[in-house]
């Protein structure tokens, strides 16, 4: 009987100390998504900008450049994947995995070769175990990427498509480098605390949306002066949107990464209670019938021998 | 008072400088620049590495270190956008 107790005792303490474990990781998940929703909004007036200023270039340029024209064959197509470094986030990553796996079958079904670009430790290690190839794969950031890291992943993705554009069927092209003639981007959707939504983006060929827009006088743009000419500055300038993308996408699934988290320890945390909860009651119940156990024996003992002393 | 820029520095991290000013100096790849109240519009990339000074209107001036970055000037003012800025070290008095 003690035995019982004890060891419901040592299962309360274990118990008790998973939940200050999981509450310290929620509480931190929880300050990191309102970093990261910090971080999203300061980078959002330089997109902002840039997407206004691709806007003036393109009324105002003939647009004709590489990277914003589709290629008329596609066989590699590029597919960035961003899951987490860390697990202990629910289905976070396996969502992401999931979505993107889903968009190679789709372009497997087109025809088109996938090139696998993976940021994270957990989408790394999931294609390795599988023998797949990855192309290039970063780690180390998932949490907080910083501009630096989504310009070094788009420097790659960008040689890469330049790379495409003279490949030939089955082998490279005059270069000798087989590079992609697609780019895809799959992150996780920052939608509310509750919610993050696995998505799938092209970000190359860019398509350039000439929608007006509501804040800036509607109607007529202003003719531009270029300098250079308009030519090299969307040379300049495609680059860095796609890398402002990258960004943005890495931001967000930050984001999505801790919102993930803090929602998987908040159920962990409160299994935990419910577990301690349980123990408790069982415990006090086995020490109740241990006492009441004792007392009746004790009981029974005096009254055995006050029976057999009345005898004598 | 006389007219003024409505002057925004941008990095991608964050933006880095807003306000009122009465010129913006800086040196795109074809060569330097200074834009007033009332300049056409105009796309330029910046050179590298460039120093963007504006000018505020009590006779202040605020540089900063630009990387990566582009100008652009249009109707409702003047934009400078950068991959990175940091002030620069002579920032005020001249």
């Amino acid at each position: 009987m003690a035995a019982q107790v004890r060891v419901l005792r040592q299962r309360i303490r274990s118990a008790k100390g998973m939940k200050k474990i999981t509450k310290a990781m929620e509480l931190v998940a929880t300050s990191r998504i309102a970093k990261a929703q910090a971080r999203v909004e300061a980078s959002l007036p330089y997109a902002r900008a840039i997407t206004g200023v691709l806007t003036a270039l393109a009324s105002n340029a003939r647009i004709d450049h590489p990277m914003l024209t589709p290629r008329e064959r596609v066989r590699r197509a590029g597919v960035l994947l961003v899951t987490a470094d860390r697990g202990l986030a629910g289905g976070y990553s396996s969502n992401a995995i999931r979505t993107a796996e889903s968009l190679i079958a789709r372009l497997q079904a087109d025809g088109k070769e996938p090139v696998l670009y993976v940021i994270g430790r957990k989408g790394v290690s999931f294609y390795r175990f599988r023998n797949r190839p990855i192309e290039a794969n970063w780690t180390g950031f998932s949490e907080q990427p910083s501009f630096a890291d989504a310009r070094e992943v788009g420097e790659t993705l960008i040689k890469a498509f330049v790379a495409g554009a003279d490949d030939e069927d089955g082998g490279p092209g005059p270069d000798g480098v087989r590079g992609v003639d697609e780019l895809h981007i799959v992150y996780t959707e920052f939608k509310s605390l509750m919610t993050q939504n696995p998505v799938t983006r092209i970000i190359g060929p860019l398509q350039v949306e000439e929608r007006p827009r509501s804040e800036a006088a509607p109607g007529v743009l202003p003719d531009y002066d270029f300098e250079p000419d308009p030519e090299a500055l969307l040379d300049a300038l495609l680059p860095k949107y796609i890398n402002t993308r990258i960004y943005a996408a890495l931001l967000e699934s930050a984001a999505s990464e801790s919102a993930a988290r803090r929602r998987a320890m908040k159920s962990a945390t409160d299994n935990a209670e419910e577990m301690i909860d349980k123990y408790t009651r069982e415990m006090n119940s086995a020490r109740q019938a241990g006492i009441t156990q004792e007392i009746s024996e004790i009981v029974g003992g005096a009254n055995a021998l006050a029976a057999s002393g009345s005898e004598v | 008072m006389a007219e003024q820029l409505n002057v925004q520095l941008v990095a991608v991290e964050e933006k880095v400088w807003s306000g009122k000013a009465e010129m913006v100096m800086a040196r795109t790849t074809e060569g330097e620049l200074g834009v007033l109240p009332g300049h056409a519009p105009l796309l330029g990339q910046l050179a590298e590495p460039g120093q963007v000074r504006i000018k505020l209107p009590g006779g202040e001036q605020v540089a900063y270190e630009v990387s990566g970055g582009f100008l652009s000037v249009s109707g409702q003012g003047v934009t400078v956008l950068a991959e990175s800025a940091s002030p620069a070290s002579a920032a005020s008095g001249n």
